[in-house]
Order: C-alpha cells, then structure tokens, then sequence
C-alpha cells in the first residue's frame, strides 16, 4: 500500500527524545445534572455569562494528573491500565488535540492519532467518505486519488464502496475506517483500540499494516486492552491508574505487575 | 534507552530542539495552513449538504418553504394587520426579499456557533486549523442560499418587477454580505465553545437584529411616524444588515422607495472587511483552546 510521506528509520537517530511529557494535567468540564437547591433561571443564567462563572452542575474531572516521561526513536510504548485512568485522554493530549491544563508535550514534529471516525458522514458512500477522511487527516487531493484503490482494496469491501455507509455491516465500516486511518504514515503514532476490529482475516492484515507503519514511525503509542498485542509490538509500557503513571519500563517487566494487580 | 534526567524536562527538550505542542501559531502560518486546507473546507461543506439531502427528502426544500412561512406570516401581521401593505410599493418583493436576505446572514451565523461546539469529536481526533470547520458552515450556507435565490428571483418577478441589468448588482451584495457573516460567524464560534449558554441567546439577539433591520418595514418611514430623531434612521439604516437588505431590494425592485444612495456600497465594504479581518483573528487567538472539555 502506498503510503504518503514514507520516512525511513534513521539508526542515527535511534535513542534521541522524540516525545516528552513534563508533568501534564488534562481536566475535562462536563455539564452533570445540577446540585439540588442551585438556582437555574433565566438571572442567574444571565448574571453567569456577565461574570463568567460555571453553571451549577459543571463538574470537573481530572483525567491526566502529573504524567512525565520521555519517548524515544524507535520506542514503541503501549500504555496500559482499567477503563478510565486517561489512556485515551493522554494519547490526544500527546496528539495536542486536548488542551492541558497544566503541563507541556514536547516534540520535534506532529504526532497523529490514528483514526478518523469523527470526519466520517454515515449517509455518505464509501468513496465520498474516502474522499472526506483523506481530506481531514491532511492529503492533498492527488494524494487521496493516489490513495484510493489501495484503501478500497486493503478495506475488501468491493462494490460496496459505491453504497452509503450506513448500508454496511459494522465489520465493514471498521475495516474502511481503519483502511482510510491507515493509509497515512506518521514519525510519532498513536493508536487506541485500532487492532480490535473486524473477522481474524482482517485482524491479521490490520496488525500487519500496524507493523509497517511502526517500522516507518519513529515513535508508536499503542492504547490496547489485549496485553498479548501490547507485548507481541512494544518494547515498553506505561501504566497508567487514575491519572496518574503507576509504572513505566520494559514491557514484560510493566505487564507483569500489571496483571499481578489485576487479576487479584 | 537513555538516561532520563526527570528533573528538568524541558532542559532536555531543549537540547534536543523539541518544541511544545499546542502552541498559539503565527497569524501568518496559520493562514497558510488554512489555505492547504481548502479542499478539505470545500468537500466538508459539499459532503454535509449531500447528507442532509440523504437523509431527508424535504431537507433541501426547507431551506426555501422557511423563509416563505416566515414571510407569510410577516405578511399577516405586518403587511395586513398593521397595514404596511398600503405604504410601500410592491409589498411582496420588498418583504420577500427582507427575508431571503436576512435568513442568509442569521443561518449563516447560526452554523457557524455551532462549528466547533458541534464538532468537538472532530477537533478532539484530528489536527487541522480549526478555522476549517465555521468557514465550511459558511460554505454550507453560501450554496443553500444560491439555492433560495432563485426561488427568490421567481417570486418577485412573479409578484411584478421585471428583471433588468441591476439585477447583476446582487451578486457584489451577497459576496459582500457572505464576508461580513462569515466574520460574525468566526466570532461566534469562539465563544459558543467557550461559553455555552451564548448558543442559546443567539436566536434572540438575531430576532432582535431583524426586528430593527427593516425586514417587513421601512426605516426612515417608521421613524418619522413616531416622531424619532432622523439620527435614529441614519443609525438603523447603516447597521449591516439593513445596508445589505437596502442593496439588494434596490438591485432586485425598481421603486422610488428602495432606490439607495451610493454611500450604502460603502459601508457595505466596511461592513464586509471589518468584521472578517477582526472576527479571524479573534478566532485565531484562541486556536490553541479549543477542544478542552
């Protein structure tokens, strides 16, 4: 598959800092249902936007809490942890898609997550939407031509690509999301979840795909809940409880006490 | 693996010449970078309209039955209970017209609040100038309305006015008006993101806008009547969205009463230009916010 912008591994630069997190906070607002007693009409709706104050019921959650650490070229680092200790925020806030609140990223280029569902129109047919989510991660317009069959081809989906997505089965609009993902590649990666769609077939080729692009990446994070994928493609592993990093270092070793805690 | 000396990250960033990520970018790059990403606006805009059009078989109608119930009701109200009908020549056309006009820069300001409030999993999964997504709202808007023109066109050459060369004039209005919305829209984009009870007081303050611009009146011809000050017709009469209404009914109608003194073309520029160049910057200067919960 043809990939844009192909980089090669310079061993030079094998070991350089590519990646560095110095003590980052992500907080997230959301609006819950508001405390009992807190008053909601129309003044002090009115005297909140004059002052700027939040509305009762605007909660904060701290996803990220004090994560440092460094990557380096050639690191492929999968980060493990239970659902919601900020995998997932800590990859698009690496991504710089999440504003910190307190904290820097460093990097020398700019990291990508893979993944492009949310530029997708499910009414849509499968080409337009090949077109649409080139388009959002960057291509230039004869990129996306470029591009086209090999998505078409590695996604399998045929003739379907003419039909509108919400035709297709959900393995078949995860392979075409993956394929569209996938055919861009990157110096630092970060993939959430990605290997854990569509039949083993697809599987197969999708970490194989994983693969290539690691090997042209400088840097991989890989967010996974299947320890097997995580230690089968990284070197090392960070783990990751309320926030906050409980451990960091070679896979095997991370993954070892990771599980020890887990399965008690 | 090399050593990490955890007590100064940024030293270490330093000295391997890595930048932080996020950072406010420069006015000028970040042009750049938006201009790159004009296939992108163009086939987001194409690809929404195409969806709408999918997903309900009416969806398109809309854009044109709404204004036309919204004038049918200003007729009754305006034209047939409080009697504008009797004091301005060729009522339907002007009021018609009023409407069509203002609805392109109310839609357009509506959209583009929304563009990144509603596009959060957008802005939170991939990395592009968020001005992307308000100038592809305005995009979005510019071809429905093309679409409203026409029926517009029909209309009032239906109710009488005979198309002539003037009518040309309309396309430097609208472009000049799709400027000026288009930097009300960047503005509002930001501070629905920011503050999210802003989307819920805008539909108000657009009524309010529309009940002084002039839509389904005269301006100089009410204020006389109640006895107002003439600076308070100069005053609504000069607010955009009047100036735009005023060009196109003197483009469209060929009455005494909608011709316009050519000062109007003036402030329709300024009205263009101002607001486009300040409501892009405003939004630049806080690109780097947006997307945070």
């Amino acid at each position: 598959m043809a990939a844009a912008d192909t980089q090669r591994v310079n061993p030079d630069s094998v070991g350089k800092p590519t990646v560095i997190v110095d003590d980052l906070y992500v907080t997230y607002r959301v609006m819950g249902p508001k405390p009992a007693g807190a008053k909601n009409d129309g003044a002090s709706a009115l005297s909140r936007l004059l002052t700027r104050k939040n509305a009762p019921g605007l909660r904060e959650i701290k996803a990220i809490q004090g994560v440092t650490f460094v990557a380096n070229h050639g690191d492929a680092i999968g980060i493990v942890g239970r659902n919601g200790s900020g995998k997932s925020t800590l990859l698009r806030a690496i991504a710089g898609l999440l504003p910190p609140e307190k904290g820097t990223v460093f990097t020398d280029c700019q990291p990508s997550l893979l993944g492009v569902n949310a530029a997708l129109i499910n009414s849509l047919s499968g080409e337009q939407n090949i077109v649409l989510g080139g388009l959002a991660m960057g291509m230039t317009p004869t990129q996306v031509r470029e591009n086209f069959d090999s998505i078409v081809d590695f996604a399998g989906i045929g003739s379907f690509v003419e039909l509108p997505m919400n035709a297709y089965s959900s393995g078949m609009s995860a392979r075409l999301r993956f394929a569209i993902a996938a055919s861009v590649s990157h110096d630092v990666l970060l993939i959430d979840e990605a290997l854990a769609t569509g039949d083993a077939e697809f599987r197969r080729k999708s970490e194989e795909r994983i693969r290539a692009l690691r090997d042209q990446a400088g840097t991989v994070f890989l967010v996974s809940h299947s320890l097997g994928v995580i230690r089968q493609t990284c070197n090392r592993a960070i783990w990751l409880d309320a926030g906050a990093m409980k451990m960091d270092g070679d896979v095997n070793e991370v993954l070892d006490a990771y599980e020890a805690i887990v399965e008690k | 693996m090399t050593a990490i000396d955890r007590s100064a990250p940024a030293a270490m960033a330093a000295e391997f010449g890595l930048t932080p990520i996020g950072r406010q970018p420069a006015l000028k790059a970040y042009m750049q970078a938006l201009w790159e990403r004009r296939f992108f606006i163009w086939t987001f805009a194409r690809s929404r309209i195409a969806a709408e059009n999918a997903e309900s078989r009416l969806g398109q109608l809309w854009q044109v039955l709404n204004p036309l119930l919204n004038a049918g009701v200003y007729y009754l109200v305006f034209g047939v209970i409080l009697g504008q009908s009797k004091k301005i020549e060729h009522y339907i056309a002007f009021l018609l017209t009023g409407v069509f006009i203002f609805a392109f820069s109310s839609r357009t300001i509506m959209a583009g609040s929304r563009s990144i409030s509603g596009n959060l999993g957008l802005v939170r999964a991939l990395h592009f100038p968020r001005a992307v997504l308000p100038f592809a709202n305005v995009i979005e808007e510019l071809v429905k309305t093309g679409t409203s023109l026409i029926v517009l066109a029909v209309l009032v050459v239906l109710t009488g006015e005979a198309p002539t060369a003037q009518w040309l004039l309309l396309i430097p209005v609208i472009l000049l008006q799709l400027m000026f919305s288009a930097g009300i829209a960047l503005v509002f984009a930001r501070l629905t993101a920011e503050i999210r009870d802003v989307a819920q007081f805008l539909p108000f303050a657009l009524r309010i806008w529309m009940y002084l611009s002039g839509v389904m009146y005269l301006i100089s011809d009410f204020v006389k009547n109640h006895d107002g000050h003439p600076i308070i017709t100069i005053l609504l009469e000069a607010n955009p969205a009047a100036v735009y209404i005023q060009l196109a009914r003197n483009a469209l109608m060929n009455t005494a009463q909608t011709n316009t003194p050519v000062w109007n073309w003036y402030l329709a520029i300024a009205w263009a230009i101002v607001p486009l160049i300040g409501g892009f910057i405003f939004f630049w200067r806080a690109e780097s916010r947006y997307g945070r919960g």
